[in-house]
């Protein structure tokens, strides 16, 4: 089981967090802090996994991310490698060409996409293309509810504000 | 401007500010106007304004004021409200805030709605952070919707399934049946849950366990049929077919396979396959294959797969990514003990990764070979590791030096060459040994008889080239203060004799007496030695009297005393100095005196160890003697102990130490202290007492002693024993397991400890017998021994 999932810029800034066990703001905090000066500190090709406490920690970088996950003893270190890289897949995929930018102006959707494929840190779902389509059906039924909503109310202004925003989903797309 | 476009309107603000002053201006006013949007009634902002909250929360500031907002979210109708206040609530809430409570009624009604994303919105929140009370309550829901439901939901449930077993292990039971149908789907994204849940279940309860064997030839067909797929292009990752899924039902079988014969035979044709078809060049197969060698090397495999799966892991540790190395010196080291020649086949490449660059790898390439040290390859290896101390990183240190004296004591092929190696740790990194290398060392020497030459013909070399390490410092004075006789004869056999005169020798000791970098311990040890040259010398006995004069006045207390006492050896009692100042005899090693990490030169300190022991043994047994005092003087019968019937314990033994006991409080001193021994259970007219034996540095032989004070024997008795992880404990076969009754019996059993990281020693032991035909079983934790080692 994954006790907990960061994604780290290199500045050391977090841009994702996600606790699978029940831990104290103060707790999370240090654990936080602790990661940043480990796995930054990590030169380059040296080993992605570590031991600290009592858990292992796997991390890998993508470009200005560093993806950094605590494992308990059981676990596949290197299939955890492979969950990080399929989650920066399906990330790509959604995003088109995804960049830390990406991820820091859109959490939101980082967080639903993370959703469909971990749960109680278990992988939830192996294959591919099943997230996307979960992700595509969630964001209709959000677009159709949002419109639903949005008939009921006066305000002339917020039909043109719609459109735009329709138009950014379709692109995303 | 749309709502939506303000919140990345506000993540920009943030971004463009330049210094943490201006960042927190602009998010205490942007908190300030979502807290007031909070106060005020729906205005189909709400969910942006939570989105705003929970990146302000991201980047650490206090968002508390924003939970009720998601329990309200959650309990809206509007699923991109809901989406957005469930989210705060994974973030926000977790099971010790009070207000995670109250979305229980929200969620129970969200898992029956009719949209499965509302349902999977809920099902992921509750296996994020559902409660225990959460937890029981949902259970039934979840179990419904386990047997059910469409595939999306399923997979969903079978995970929430997963987190309640482990908050409420108890559930088990209630999903054991819906988790068996779910074998049979089809659905990759279901099996893999249902393995998850499976799996969680079997590691909790062994009778689940017992059932789900009977699944094996199923999960085998299962994994054959991934292994022997075509491509699929939705679960293909580098050829390998679902690796995710076959990793976890691996993973299954090891549990199903563990400690089963049948179960293991079911699986050996498929493992065999798995091992041999699996394409390992990219990290997808070697995960595959690295559960596989795990699996193989957990269950009752046959030895030709066991084989197979140990030239496995050679394979991995030739490979060129790290990764790969690091996990195969990670299976070896759980394997070194069953399989020891197979890994030490690979011992070249092992200790070839002492030099890699990488420092988790040298960890474990030390680890594993520490646990390599044989009497065969002790020279060999110890050349490695002596090599890889000089260069390791300051961390590895101290570790690297207890493992090197750990086997240096064990296969030391020859005295000589164990102080040797001990010598070169001490010059090559002797700021990170342990304290009681010093006494160690010097209790070796001593032992070494025709070695003395040699021995303080080295240590004089190293002291007059540095003396900057302590603990060099302080073995190289004692034995130049012990056999100053035999360095300045000028010849030895071993070594070349160096050619030195007593002023040299003196000056020696006086620059670590009055160097800056030598501490109070070390200048003990010089200012002793130079006492003890002054019978060992003939010309310069003046010199050494001035310079035992001259600390007399010192600040440090310690030497001032040495000092004084000295100066008085020389004035009062010169005609015993001669006896006083002779060689010592061969120090033993189990003596109790000889672990204090004091130093131990200076016979006046060689006649407290017996004293010291009689002390000690004191504290530990403070209600025994009490209870046996009050029985000597006629007790009021009040029982200290819980068992009324202890009055009437065996009187022999009790009288005795109670004897002895009060002999020792008037003051007499017992030459020969007898093994500390503390009771440490007592019940039921049963007493088990726990007796230290021998100790080393690292190990410690235990007896425990039951007697039996009742009318009828006691029989059945067994006793097991737990001890913390990194200690060994070895059991010997007890004396018998009836205890006579009346005390006229007792039953002893032997425990060895091995604790070669010294952490601090417990011991758990658990007690079953049959009294009176009935069985009683008791477990009693043990955390201080009636020893001073540790």
């Amino acid at each position: 089981m994954m006790h907990f999932l960061l994604l780290l810029s290199r500045q050391g800034k977090l841009r994702l967090q996600k606790w699978f066990t029940p831990v104290t703001e103060r707790e999370k905090k240090k654990v936080t802090r602790e990661m940043t000066l480990m796995v930054l500190a990590r030169p380059p090709h040296s080993c992605n996994f570590l031991l600290w406490r009592d858990l292992k920690i796997v991390y890998k970088r993508y470009a200005s991310l560093y993806f950094c996950c605590g494992l308990e003893d059981q676990d596949n270190e290197l299939l955890t490698l492979e969950v990080l890289q399929r989650y920066v897949e399906l990330l790509d995929k959604y995003f088109g060409n995804v960049c830390e930018l990406d991820i820091i102006f859109n959490f939101e959707k980082a967080y639903f996409i993370l959703d469909e494929f971990l749960v109680g840190g278990e992988l939830l779902e192996t294959s591919k293309t099943a997230v996307g389509i979960a992700m595509e059906e969630a964001e209709t039924l959000q677009e159709v509810t949002h419109t639903q909503s949005l008939k009921c109310d006066t305000c002339p202004n917020i039909s043109i504000c719609f459109f735009f925003s329709l138009n950014r989903q379709w692109r995303s797309i | 401007m749309s709502p939506s476009v303000r919140l990345q309107e506000m993540i920009r603000v943030i971004r463009g500010a330049r210094t943490q002053g201006e960042e927190r201006g602009v998010i205490q006013r942007e908190c300030a106007a979502i807290r007031a949007q909070f106060r005020q009634a729906d205005n189909g902002t709400r969910s942006h304004n939570l989105a705003k909250l929970l990146y302000v929360h991201m980047l650490g500031y206090p968002a508390h004021f924003g939970q009720m907002e998601c329990v309200r979210l959650i309990a809206s109708p509007r699923y991109n409200e809901k989406r957005v206040g469930y989210l705060g609530a994974m973030m926000l809430l977790d099971e010790k805030q009070d207000a995670s409570l109250l979305i229980t009624n929200s969620i129970k009604n969200d898992l029956s709605h009719s949209s499965q994303y509302v349902q999977s919105l809920a099902l992921c929140t509750l296996a994020c952070m559902g409660s225990a009370e959460m937890c029981r309550d949902l259970a039934p829901e979840i179990d419904r919707l386990l047997r059910a439901s469409n595939s999306y939901i399923k997979k969903k449930a079978a995970l929430c399934a997963v987190h309640m077993v482990r908050k409420v292990p108890e559930l088990g039971e209630l999903f054991t049946p819906a988790a068996r149908s779910l074998l049979s789907e089809k659905n990759h994204g279901v099996l893999h849950g249902a393995v998850v849940l499976i799996t969680e279940l079997c590691e909790r309860n062994p009778d689940t366990l017992e059932q789900f064997r009977k699944a094996v030839p199923e999960l085998v067909l299962m994994m054959k049929g991934l292994v022997m797929s075509g491509y699929s292009p939705e679960h293909n990752v580098a050829g390998i077919s679902d690796p995710f899924l076959q990793v976890r039902i691996l993973r299954l079988l090891r549990i199903l396979g563990r400690n089963n014969d049948t179960a293991s035979d079911a699986m050996n044709d498929l493992l065999a396959q798995v091992a041999t078809n699996t394409d390992s060049s990219k990290t997808a197969g070697s995960a595959v294959l690295y559960e596989t060698v795990l699996t193989v090397m957990d269950i009752k495999s046959e030895s030709g797969l066991r084989v197979l799966a140990v030239n496995i892991l050679g394979r991995f540790l030739l490979n060129n990514d790290r990764n790969i190395r690091y996990i195969s010196m990670t299976s070896l080291q759980k394997i070194v003990q069953t399989d020891h020649n197979a890994v030490q086949r690979h011992r070249g490449t092992i200790v070839d990764c002492l030099k890699d660059q990488d420092a988790s790898v040298k960890r474990r390439a030390l680890e594993l070979s520490l646990a390599l040290v044989s009497a065969v390859n002790i020279r060999s290896l110890m050349k490695e590791l002596l090599l890889f101390l000089s260069s390791c990183p300051p961390e590895l240190r101290a570790h690297t030096t207890s493992g090197i004296f750990n086997a240096a004591e064990r296969y030391a092929p020859s005295q000589r060459w164990h102080i040797d190696t001990i010598l070169h740790v001490l010059t090559t990194a002797g700021g990170d040994v342990r304290d009681e290398t010093v006494p160690n060392l010097i209790q070796l020497i001593t032992t070494a008889t025709e070695l003395h030459c040699y021995t303080v013909h080295k240590l004089y070399r190293a002291l007059i080239t540095d003396i900057s390490v302590q603990s060099l410092v302080q073995v190289a004075c004692w034995c130049i203060g012990e056999y100053g006789d035999l360095l300045l004869r000028g010849e030895c056999e071993e070594t070349e004799p160096v050619q030195v005169t007593e002023d040299d020798v003196l000056d020696a000791l006086e620059t670590v007496l009055q160097s800056h970098m030598s501490s109070p311990a070390t200048r003990g040890f010089a200012l002793t030695a130079t006492m003890k040259l002054s019978t060992r010398i003939t010309h310069n006995v003046d010199r050494i009297r001035s310079i035992v004069s001259i600390y007399g006045s010192c600040i440090d207390v310690e030497l001032q005393q040495r000092a004084v006492e000295y100066n008085a050896l020389f004035k009062k009692y010169d005609h015993m100095r001669a006896a006083v100042l002779e060689r010592m005899p061969v120090i033993d090693k189990s003596s109790p005196g000889h672990t204090n990490g004091e130093s131990a030169g200076g016979t006046i300190k060689e006649l407290e160890p017996t004293k010291l022991t009689q002390e000690i043994v004191f504290p530990q047994e403070p209600s025994n003697q009490v209870c046996d005092l009050l029985d000597l003087l006629g007790g009021s019968g009040e029982p200290f102990q819980p068992s009324p019937s202890l009055s009437s314990t065996a009187p022999g033994p009790a009288s005795s130490t109670a004897g002895g006991d009060l002999l020792d409080l008037l003051g007499g001193l017992d030459v020969t202290p007898a093994p500390p021994s503390v009771t440490v259970y007592e019940k039921n007219g049963v007493t088990l007492k726990l007796q230290t034996d021998t100790q080393t540095d690292t190990g410690m032989t235990v007896t425990l002693t039951a007697t039996n004070s009742t009318d009828g024997d006691i029989t059945g008795l067994t006793l097991q024993a737990a001890v913390p992880k990194s200690v060994q404990l070895q059991m010997k076969a007890p004396s018998g397991d009836v205890i006579p009754a009346h005390g006229l019996g007792q039953v002893t059993q032997t425990v060895l400890l091995n604790n070669p990281n010294k952490v601090s020693l417990k011991i758990r032991v658990r007690v079953c017998y049959t009294s009176q035909s009935s069985v009683c079983q008791d477990t009693v934790q043990i955390d201080s021994f009636p020893s001073t080692a540790w």
